[in-house]
């Protein structure tokens, strides 16, 4: 997956989880919970999502990498390696 | 025993499968109009049910909802419809004074299958079994996610009563506002059960699952042909107050609470007990200083199982045989079970009785039991008794549970 990818993948789940928020405007650098409802049950189901949809297993120490769509994607990008995106699952 | 304070109803919020409001319900009620139709769950396959189609958004977002329970939905709707039935600004509740209490009959189910089956597919590997899972499945969740939605911080538990707990829900909330614990209450019971498997598949090894070719005719108590229960999901809620409180800030009463009582068969876990159900609606009878013959209509638990229905039948005959006044009708013909939420929804259905002076029937009686003949049974048409003062509404449920509620019209 690319770049555009990534973040298209991250944001589908981010949807998912909360429907309510608008993602459309989301700045790549910021931090996600700066910009819209995020608490700490909704960052587990992001990490379980992943899990579910990627097979990517992410340990509790590493979940500070995913706090913006820039750490997202740096993060994320090896280990979605040669994977498809899935969106609206 | 000192005189306690009356204990008055002044809002309902409800959610039945055949309608999303006390108008819409009574309606249905009157009009003959069945909340059950074709169904299919998980394992079980192609079964009937009860299906509530109100608007969970209109109190809930769409973030809250996927997080939430389905009972805690349901709870969040009656709550917020019987709160602004009963005229009440959620911006001036009394919320540390505010008591929640939600009837039961299970809790947890759904969640705990949902997560073994989304686990199952993983190989049972635990890293797939949700956070959520034991917020979701707490016992107070529904009155808990209710507390949350509304931001009432005074007590808020649920109440697991089996199939007598939306009765319960309504008496806990009275006695709370009796000893002087809250101010407001909310009382009544729900139900998600139609989202479980277990219950379904549970209720058919024990041969007291409902089938029938048309989903309308499936619940049909005291009929020759009966078979079982139709499973349905609901909820109701009542604002509850002190009726001086009520007075003060110049609410509708619906009715007053006058009497109930609650008892236990102490015999068997799934199989009821006459004289017990019996001793249960005389003590409710004698908290509200009535005689028997002093009820208008009597709101029967009847399931629709062969035994079930006998039993109850048996007691009635015993207590009100020598009423010549008393009505008898069933809501559960035109719903299905609604498991926790069915005393207090029962009761909703019967309640605008008091304005509009009828008793709706039991329908889907072809052939009336012989074993289930009860003076005044109310069949398949609607009776206008031009005025009605009082209503005794009754709830049982498993391990033995008994309950019966009394009220009466306001200003009676």
């Amino acid at each position: 997956m690319n770049r555009e990818e990534i973040i298209t993948a991250v944001k589908d789940i981010i949807h998912t989880i909360a429907p309510d928020e608008e993602l459309s405007n989301l700045a790549a650098d910021v931090r996600l919970r700066d910009q819209i409802e995020l608490d700490s049950m909704d960052f587990l189901d992001i990490v379980m999502e992943l899990r579910k949809r990627y097979g990517v297993q992410i340990p509790e120490e590493d979940y500070k990498e995913l706090a913006t769509l820039d750490g997202c994607v740096s993060y994320l990008g090896p280990k979605l390696q040669g994977k498809a995106l899935k969106v609206g699952v | 025993m000192p005189e306690l304070p009356r204990i008055v109803i002044t809002g309902v919020g409800l959610a039945s499968p055949n309608g999303s409001s006390l108008p819409e319900f009574r309606q249905a009620l009157l009009s003959g109009r069945s909340g059950v139709r074709r169904y299919s769950v998980r394992h079980v396959g192609e079964t009937l049910a009860g299906v509530c189609e109100f608007d969970a958004l209109r109190w809930q977002k769409r973030k809250e909802l996927r997080r939430g329970t389905r009972a805690g939905s349901l709870g969040i709707y009656c709550a917020g419809e019987a709160l602004r039935d009963a005229g009440l600004e959620l911006a001036a509740l009394p919320r540390a004074r505010t008591g929640v209490y939600i009837g039961t009959t299970e809790h947890g189910n759904v969640e705990t299958e949902n997560q073994i089956h989304e686990v199952a597919q993983y190989q049972f590997d635990l890293s797939y079994w949700s956070h959520h899972h034991n917020p979701r499945t707490v016992a107070n969740n529904p009155a808990g996610e209710v507390s949350l939605a509304f931001g009432l911080t005074g007590p808020a538990y649920c109440i697991g009563a089996a199939c007598a707990a939306g009765n319960l829900g309504l008496i806990h909330a009275a006695q709370m506002l009796q000893l002087g614990e809250i101010d407001l209450a909310l009382g009544g019971g729900v139900s998600e059960s139609i989202h479980t498997f277990g219950i379904f598949a549970s209720f058919r090894a024990q041969g007291a699952l409902a089938s029938h070719a048309d989903p309308a005719r499936a619940s049909r108590p005291f009929d020759k042909a009966r078979n079982g229960i139709v499973v349905s999901e609901g909820g109701c809620l009542y604002v509850v107050e002190r009726l001086e409180d009520a007075r003060r800030r110049g609410a509708r009463v619906l009715a007053e609470l006058i009497g109930w009582a609650v008892n236990s068969d102490a015999a068997d876990f799934v199989l009821p007990l006459a004289e017990r159900q019996n001793e249960c609606m005389r003590a409710a009878l004698a908290r509200a200083r009535l005689e028997p013959g002093e009820i208008d209509i009597v709101s029967s638990h009847a399931t629709a199982t062969p035994l079930g229905d006998q039993q109850e039948c048996e007691a009635l005959r015993a207590v009100f045989g020598d009423s010549a006044r008393t009505r008898v009708n069933n809501t559960k013909s035109f719903i299905g079970h609604t498991m926790g939420a069915a005393g207090a929804l029962e009761l909703a259905g019967n309640l605008p009785s008091f304005q509009d002076g009828l008793v709706h029937p039991t329908i889907n009686v072809d052939e009336l039991d012989p074993a289930c003949e009860v003076r005044n049974l109310v069949l398949g048409r609607p009776q206008e008794l031009g005025r009605v003062d009082t209503l005794l509404n009754l709830s049982f449920g498993m391990l033995g549970i008994n309950s019966a509620v009394v009220v009466r019209r306001a200003g009676s």
